[in-house]
């Protein structure tokens, strides 16, 4: 009695795990019982039960209801499908005249809407590309392509990588000085030299387009959900379930709407680099404090004022830390836009992996990476430049990098002017490298690759097998042979422990959402293998951050190593893993743990450091050795933080593991996949990556539930 | 104030009739538009290439051209309601279905089949031959002995098939092996892409272990040896999905081309050529040997197959 007054919430967890374990011997697996492999709506089959809610057919298994519910949300990605058919196919057909065949044509509104929204986004980024590369796009917008076949002058040169370059370093030299001026030549060169310039070049274009659109997206959202509690509260949820939504869910629908090309993957890039934007911006905008606002308004400022003259620079930072946050983003969609027709880097990467050359789609790798790395300092530097208000400067101190690109440009042509005579009957080097005359250490990477598998295949094969038939088969199945009311009682009690009844209904809304759509399964099979990777991921990330948090340098080196992987294309790592462990789930769970640890290293890192020095000095004081302080004092302090990270673990798990369908799954992800190139994948897309999102939100609300509790029993909050 | 009236009324008189010359114009002179002729691009070596050679005999013609990566699925769609403008590979065992639905919606047309013809099933390449007597008949899948040659560490004892996506032939191949009575010795493993085939057929050969997975041709790996698996014959309506029991193999089927309807409008010229345009099975593995085999780049492969083949394809253009 006197243990159960001391830890209460103990005894609680205890229950719960008992009946949870009750219910899972309790209820026997129905002899019927097996995971269904294919879409159990297209195969039918005497033994399925259907219903028909709102017109739909929905077919499914059924069994005992304690054991798995019915699917009675089965409707609804059908209802979607034909919902976002209707919309583009039949509703509202009109005459729009066409211009290329000289006559009317029939097209349904929406359809032509959004068609007229591409043309616009396509123009820009052909502009950006245009300029950076040269073409006719641009000019044949305000003119047509008859006019710039007989008016071949009047093409976009494009810009000499000699001159882009130039800009570059010059720009990054305003911004930070010397050393980022370096790291931006050497980027810049590195590009050109291994003859990824257009590819680059292209990524880049509809980048420069999606980060300033979701910029301003963003801020505007942001300040208007500051502005109205209305607003806020009706973006909260669909802001959490787009962050923790698998970013490849979205181009299903994406490219039902808008079709494939640069311009599509703009929109869907957007989609995703939005929602930190807002969140930033609004808790930039929530920390102002009230005497600067008041100040504000003293001085007369109207509203417009206040948000533009008074908030908006008050809350730089955050606003700032969003525009970094958008950029890392739209890199990180430069390969999956590939997917719907994005040129450049990602799709060349795409192709490099489908030959198996893995050394070639590394070197793209890398160039997603550093020119995502670069922008980034550069926001950052952008971030931090003060204004100087008070120089008193001549007119060459004021204008200098002005004429330093200035002279840039001019040499630069002069150079590509004389390129063209130097370089007469091949390709102008002092222009752009093409793609097969730079230098390339694909073979190299691939005789790497091909040496690793000599040395190691033979140990990986039974450490493999091992793992395969001792942990993961008996984890999926424990995992599958759970009664869907055990789990969601599980879920459910553990949501009411840990926040009372408020969490306990959120948990069990979204568990419940999962539970009722046709996927219950297959959710079953993400959740163990995401499991399997965030426990593995947060043991070695919670390791090496403990160890390199320890020193300054450390510190340093592998916060950097974690920007390189986490903007650096995952698909990369997919092929030799692949061939070292075959098509299997280990291999999927490689890739999972492979990205997955970078947010927990991080946060273990940046929880570790921000423990105050006094409390170390504190601790030093008392006498305790540099394990007591690590396990007593910075442990419990860092601990909130560092359970954010876990939450972002979990995000990153389920990332990837929708991506290691590539590699073969039998899980969400692999119905993701197929709703990509299904004609009618729409809505089945959505709420397949809706789901995913809820399985990341169960988790995200328990943490930071808790995380919330913990801050203010420590007095952090 | 009358004259000045009149004066307008001329002008958009004018105007009216220029428009209706122009569009006559239009419609007589059967040049093409010079508006890019866009050719999609997909995730195999052969399509690639051979979207470089079309690009490039379009570009021999005067057309200018543009490469759109897209899905091979979703592209027929696309080329219907007009965001592409030809497709040069649809598969009939892989894509037939998404085709013939596009084709009935209206908007996409049928543009003639290569000369090629093409199988999709699976198959072993040949070094596997002598892990399991009796290959290429279906047959020789029968016996336990065979079976166990292709076991993995999740195959839970059977031997292992590995699939193409599950977006290519949804649950074809598996149905298939259980009405076919081999489901208990087989199980069918689907891999998640392209990449994920190639990448289990080089780990295999380097292993030596025996592998059976979904292939096709033409394609890459003609030149090394690769031999499909003799099952019952196909006749129609003997897939599940068509109401059959599910026992035959794959048809032998057609490689067609598809255009999108106001492509043949805008340019007549392009498309009369397009509609000449076959290749071979042979041409088409060269194509993609090119590019698997000597590792040549897609747009050099094209560029070195237009230079070495112009006999080929100059008889399209004329």
């Amino acid at each position: 009695m006197e243990l159960l007054k001391k830890y209460p919430k103990l005894f609680q967890w205890l229950f719960l795990l008992i009946v949870f374990f009750a219910l899972c011997f309790a209820i026997d697996v129905p002899e019927t019982y097996k995971f269904i492999r294919g879409q159990a709506e297209f195969i039918k089959d005497p033994n399925q039960s259907t219903y028909t809610l709102f017109g739909k057919e929905v077919r499914y298994y059924a069994f005992d209801v304690l054991w798995r519910l019915p699917p009675l949300l089965g409707w609804l990605p059908i209802w979607v499908n034909d919902s976002l058919f209707f919309l583009l196919n039949e509703w509202m057909p009109m005459e729009f005249w066409n211009e290329d065949t000289q006559e009317y044509k029939t097209r349904p509104l929406v359809l032509q809407i959004t068609r007229t929204i591409t043309a616009s986004m396509t123009f820009l980024i052909e502009l950006i590309r245009e300029i950076l590369l040269g073409g006719a796009k641009t000019v044949v917008a305000f003119t047509s392509w008859d006019w710039i076949d007989k008016n071949p002058w009047a093409e976009l040169p494009g810009l000499p990588w000699t001159i882009v370059a130039a800009g570059a370093v010059i720009l990054c030299y305003k911004l930070s000085g010397k050393g980022l001026a370096i790291f931006a030549g050497l980027v810049m060169v590195y590009i050109s030299v291994f003859g990824q310039w257009k590819p680059s070049m292209q990524t880049l274009s509809f980048i420069l387009v999606a980060a300033p659109l979701s910029f301003i997206f963003g801020l505007t959202l942001g300040v208007m959900a500051y502005k109205s509690k209305r607003v806020e509260k009706a973006l909260y949820p669909l802001l959490l379930v787009m962050q923790t939504m698998p970013q490849y869910a979205v181009l299903v629908p994406a490219m039902v709407l808008f079709g494939i090309g640069d311009h599509a993957a703009v929109i869907i890039t957007m989609v995703v680099a939005i929602p930190p934007m807002i969140l930033l911006t609004l808790l930039g905008l929530r920390a102002v404090s009230p005497e600067v606002i008041e100040a504000g308004k003293m001085s007369g400022c109207n509203n417009w004022q206040l948000m533009t003259k008074v908030l908006i620079p008050t809350a730089r930072r955050d606003i700032l830390i969003g525009v970094n946050q958008v950029i890392m983003v739209c890199f990180s969609m430069a390969v999956i836009a590939a997917f719907i027709g994005a040129k450049g880097l990602g799709w060349n990467l795409l192709l490099a992996l489908n030959q198996l050359n893995i050394g070639l789609a590394l070197e793209a790798g890398l160039c997603i990476s550093m020119i995502a790395i670069l922008l980034d300092k550069m926001s950052l530097a952008w971030a931090n430049k003060q204004e100087d208000y008070f120089g008193n400067l001549t007119f060459f101190q004021r204008y200098k990098n002005t004429l330093f690109f200035a002279g840039a440009v001019l040499i630069g042509a002069i150079f590509a002017y004389a390129g063209s005579f130097l370089f007469k009957d091949s390709f102008n080097y002092f222009s752009e490298i093409p793609h097969n005359k730079g230098i390339s250490f694909a073979d190299f990477w691939n005789k790497g690759v091909d040496w690793i598998w000599d040395t190691f295949f033979q140990t990986l094969k039974i450490f493999n097998t091992w793992l395969i038939t001792e942990v993961l088969q008996p984890m999926r199945a424990l995992y599958l042979r759970m009664p869907a009311v055990a789990t969601i009682t599980l879920v459910v009690g553990a949501g009411y422990i840990i926040g009372g009844i408020r969490s306990a209904l959120v948990t069990a809304g979204l568990v419940l959402f999962i539970a009722l759509s046709p996927w219950w399964d297959r959710a079953l099979v993400t959740t163990y293998m995401a499991t399997f990777g965030v426990i593995a991921s947060c043991t070695i990330g919670l390791t090496v951050g403990t160890l390199c948090a320890q020193n300054k340098f450390t510190t340093k080196f592998i916060l950097a190593v974690c920007d390189i992987f986490q903007t650096f294309p995952s698909f990369v790592y997919l092929i030799p893993v692949m061939m070292l462990f075959g098509i299997t789930d280990t291999s999927v769970l490689i890739a999972v743990i492979v990205y997955a640890t970078i947010p927990a290293t991080r946060y273990t890192v940046e929880g570790l450091r921000s423990v105050p020095p006094a409390l170390h000095d504190a601790g030093s004081m008392s006498g305790v050795t540099k394990l007591q302080r690590l396990i007593n004092i910075e442990f419990p302090i860092a601990f909130p933080h560092m359970m954010l990270g876990v939450n972002q673990t979990i995000v990153f798990a389920l990332f990837m593991v929708i991506i290691g369908a590539f590699i073969g799954t039998e899980d969400l992800g692999q119905y993701i996949l197929k709703a990509l190139s299904d004609k009618a994948g729409g809505g089945k897309g959505l709420i397949l990556g809706i789901c995913v999102a809820f399985i990341a939100l169960i988790f995200d609300n328990l943490i930071r539930t808790w995380v919330d509790k913990r801050k203010k029993h420590l007095g952090l909050a | 104030m009358g004259e000045k009236n009149m004066n307008i009324i001329k002008m958009i008189k004018g105007l009216v009739v220029a428009a209706i010359i122009s569009a006559f114009s239009f419609a007589t002179y059967a040049a093409d538009s010079k508006k890019p002729i866009r050719i999609p691009t997909h995730n195999w070596s052969s399509q690639v290439v051979m979207a470089y050679v079309i690009g490039g005999i379009f570009e021999s013609m005067g057309n200018n051209v543009e490469y759109v990566p897209a899905d091979s699925q979703a592209v027929y769609e696309s080329i219907r309601i007009g965001d592409i403008d030809i497709s040069h590979e649809v598969w009939e065992s892989a894509f037939g279905k998404s085709f013939t639905t596009a084709l009935d919606k209206g908007g996409l047309l049928d543009w003639g089949d290569h000369e090629a013809r093409t199988l999709e099933d699976m198959g072993y390449p040949n070094w596997v031959a002598e892990k399991c007597p009796g290959l290429p008949d279906w047959t020789a899948l029968k016996n336990p002995d065979c079976a166990k040659n292709f076991v993995t560490p999740d195959s839970g004892g059977k031997g292992r098939m590995l699939e193409g996506p599950q977006t290519w032939h949804g649950d074809l191949i598996p149905q298939r092996i259980d009405a076919l009575g081999l489901g208990d010795l087989w199980v069918v493993k689907f891999a998640g892409s392209a990449d994920a085939l190639w990448a289990e057929l080089a780990a295999a050969k380097k292993e030596d272990r025996g592998t059976i997975i979904f292939n096709w041709t033409p394609n890459f790996t003609d030149g090394a040896g690769f031999t499909f698996i003799d099952f019952p014959p196909y006749t129609a309506g003997c897939r599940p999905e068509d109401g059959g029991d599910g026992k035959c193999g794959s048809p032998d089927g057609y490689l067609k081309k598809a255009v999108n309807a106001d492509f043949v409008k805008t340019h007549p010229k392009a498309a009369a050529a397009f509609k000449k345009m076959s290749f071979s099975t042979g041409q088409i593995g060269a194509m993609a040997a090119l590019v698997d085999v000597d590792k040549m780049t897609h747009e050099d492969a094209g560029k070195k197959w237009l230079k070495d083949n112009k006999k080929v394809w100059k008889k399209f253009t004329k």
